[in-house]
């Protein structure tokens, strides 16, 4: 078992695009730790160089207490799972699982029964003797799972593990693959495009935009108090309301409508913001109430679009220049047209800078 | 170290996996016609689509072969009283053909020929040209592929000209290369000339279809044999070999044949000197053509046929019981 650090990271590939760009990340000893952004960001990238299948352009990286960063993919006791799984069609399962061993020149009869100890643990033992092609999605997940374990590295590296079996499946082996890493109990990095899969597995996460890390932390961290717009309309099943607004006389000016700063005496001065400064009011439509009836601090909009969620509702209004989305109890769905009252809680607000990288204002 | 929990929930999709279509009348009704009249011809209608093709093959295939095997069966001759009014010889020619040191001889060196120039030479260079440069920049493979494919698409009698001039023994280029004088290549070492020339001509099929079966290799399954630390070598074996297995079955037969009946020897050495490079095509040319032997040399033609056909089956054989997944 082992951490791991990265250090200003680099990968160019011979096109020139940057495929990391400068990334800075230290996962813990043990830690589950998830890659997550969106098709194209790097994810994929990043991964692969820290196995070694990519070679780093600038940068450093040390896993366990080693400097692995010019050793050759079998020098740095990760193992990897493939996004197609990669089993050989050619060898059993037995054979596939164990073939990591053969390579360590294990002798046959030690590798066949660690084969089956670590495939005993996955519920594969009385598939031993099939070929890949014999296998269910879920088996060959599981068998290249524990091709992976079987060789005992220091470090696991997941490329989309579970993208490929179908959504009730993947909610199994989301679960399965959990418990299983805390198990083990070894450093695990899992690239995922997808937010819930992130938010439900990991210890901690980052969140990866252009080859860059936009935001690590907890999930909760990273949902709660996304660190920048990116992350903000990145994370959450609907995306955030992210509101132009300027201050002015120590309110909020939405252009049409003006609403306090957000906190205890609604006063721009418990912020570092200054008269004038141009912001990004951001709160997540679970966190908007839709009243019927004016109220203070709450905006006034015309309903533009009601989707139903099951439960709940998601209402789209047009409140002065602004589109805001809220989600209300069934019950209280409004009609087209309604004219309903926005009412954000306050102490779930982000405000964010409108310029530069879009950072959150610290409060 | 297995994990000390079980998997919560077993992910093979069991029976509530993927939903099976319906089986009923929908999926027979198409199997019916698969079976029987698929596109609805009716069967004279049919028969009379096909005929055309029936009557050229034929007429230019069943026909001659049996009339080989009938020529086989005389003492048939160019010359001569064989020519006026050939006699039956039963498997006469048969006897004397297996008798015939000449013809173990040629048997012999048409092996050789064969194992040296195709199910080593082509098979081995080509496959090393296409593992080589497969990750190449693109110019550099795109002239390799040109050099290659021009040995392979020049006129044999082109090609065989150019053979002449490159090792002929006073103004020979090869001679002028390597700084010897004097040396008569194709008459020193016919057989090792022929072998090289046919390696030189036939190379580029077996690289252009390696260079088509290694793009099959998906990258994760050689990423996966360097993760586990594989060597080059470990890496050809476990994952490059086993995917283009059949490839490399399919690419020797084909190569195999095509050797086997290769005639082009003979515009580099004649056979000779003193058959020491007589292949059987070469042979039977000599027997049947120039020596006039008709009969004789249709009944060789028929046991090279019959070779054919055995090697055909063996790898057909080889092809069939190498797959045994394929369910
Ligand atoms: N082999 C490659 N050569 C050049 N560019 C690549 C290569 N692989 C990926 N890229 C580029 O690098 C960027 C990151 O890709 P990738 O790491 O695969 O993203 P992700 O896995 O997050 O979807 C993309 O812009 C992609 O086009
Ligand atoms: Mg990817």
């Amino acid at each position: 078992m082992a951490s791991v650090t990265l250090t200003g990271l680099v990968k160019e590939y011979p096109n020139g695009v940057r495929g990391v760009d400068g990334v800075d990340l230290q996962i813990a000893d043990g830690e589950f730790f998830a890659l997550l952004g969106p098709s194209g960001c790097g994810k994929t990238t990043l991964l692969r160089t820290l196995a070694g299948l990519e070679a780093a352009t600038e940068g450093r990286i040390d896993i366990g207490d080693r400097d692995v960063t010019g050793f050759e993919p079998g020098e740095r006791d990760v193992a990897m799972v493939f996004q197609d799984y990669a089993l050989f069609p050619h060898m059993t399962v037995t054979d596939n699982i164990a073939y990591p061993l053969r390579i360590q020149k294990v002798g046959r009869d030690e590798r066949s029964a660690r084969a089956l100890e670590t495939a005993q643990g996955l519920s594969l033992a009385a598939l031993m003797e099939r070929r890949p092609a014999q296998l269910s999605g879920g088996q060959q997940q599981r068998v290249a799972l524990a091709r992976a374990i079987a060789c005992h590295p220091q470090v696991f590296l997941f490329d989309e593990p579970l993208s490929n079996l179908d959504a009730r499946l993947r909610l199994e082996a989301r679960t399965f693959l959990k418990q299983l890493q805390k198990s083990l109990g070894v450093t695990t990095v899992f690239v995922t495009h997808d937010q819930a899969e992130a938010l439900a597995m990991a210890d901690r996460m980052a969140v990866m935009d252009g080859g860059r890390i936009r935001q690590v932390g907890t999930p909760r961290e990273v949902f709660q108090r996304p660190a920048n717009t990116f992350v903000a309309n990145f994370i959450g099943a609907t995306p955030m309301n992210l509101l132009d607004a300027q201050v002015v006389g120590g309110a909020l000016d939405f252009g049409g409508f003006t609403l306090p700063v957000p906190g205890e005496g609604g006063r721009a001065s418990a912020w570092p913001v200054a008269e004038g400064d141009k912001v990004v009011y951001g709160v997540r439509p679970e966190y908007v109430q839709c009243l019927p009836a004016p109220a203070e601090g709450a905006a006034r909009g015309e309903v533009t679009a009601v989707e139903n969620l099951g439960v709940s509702v998601l209402v789209t209004a047009q409140a002065g220049e602004q589109s805001v989305r809220a989600v209300v109890p069934e019950s209280d769905e409004p009609a087209l047209g309604d004219t309903v009252h926005l009412a954000p809680s306050s102490e779930r607000v982000l405000l964010y800078r409108a310029d530069g990288d879009g950072e959150l204002i610290g409060r | 170290m297995a994990p000390s929990t079980s998997p919560a929930a077993d992910l093979a999709p069991a029976p509530g996996g993927a939903p099976a279509p319906a089986p009923g009348p929908v999926a027979t009704t198409p199997r019916a016609r698969r079976d029987g009249d698929v596109v609805g011809l009716g069967r004279a209608r049919a028969v009379a689509f096909v005929a055309p093709a029936l009557v050229l093959v034929g007429v230019f295939l069943v026909f001659p072969a049996a009339w080989t095997l009938y020529l086989g069966l005389l003492d048939y001759s160019l010359t001569g009283s064989g020519a006026q009014a050939p006699v039956f010889v039963g498997l006469g020619n048969y006897t004397s053909a297996l008798s015939d040191p000449a013809f173990a001889k040629s048997l012999y060196l048409t092996l050789l020929f064969v194992g040296g120039s195709a199910v080593l030479g082509q098979n081995v260079l080509g496959f090393s040209l296409a593992w080589y440069f497969r990750a190449a920049q693109r110019p550099v493979r795109a002239t390799l592929s040109v050099l290659v494919l021009l040995a392979w698409i020049l006129p044999g009698s082109v090609v065989a000209f150019l053979w002449q001039a490159l090792l002929d023994r006073r103004n020979g280029t090869l001679n002028a290369l390597i700084g010897t004088t004097d040396m008569a290549w194709a008459l020193d070492h016919p057989m090792a000339v022929i072998i090289v020339f046919n390696i030189w001509r036939g190379t580029a099929f077996s690289m252009l279809l390696y260079t088509a079966a290694l793009s099959t290799v998906p990258r994760s399954h050689l990423e996966v044999a360097r993760m586990a630390g594989a060597t080059r070598w470990q890496q050809l074996r476990d994952v490059v070999l086993p995917t283009v297995k059949r490839h490399i079955l399919t690419n020797t037969l084909l190569i195999t044949l095509w050797t086997f009946n290769d005639f082009s020897p003979y515009l580099l050495t004649g056979g000779g000197p003193n058959r020491e490079s007589e292949v059987l095509p070469v042979y039977i040319y000599k027997e049947a053509i120039i020596g006039g032997h008709l009969g004789y040399g249709s009944a060789i033609s028929l046991l090279l046929l019959l070779a054919n056909l055995v090697i055909a089956v063996v790898y057909v054989r080889l092809l069939r019981t190498r797959e045994p997944e394929a369910a």
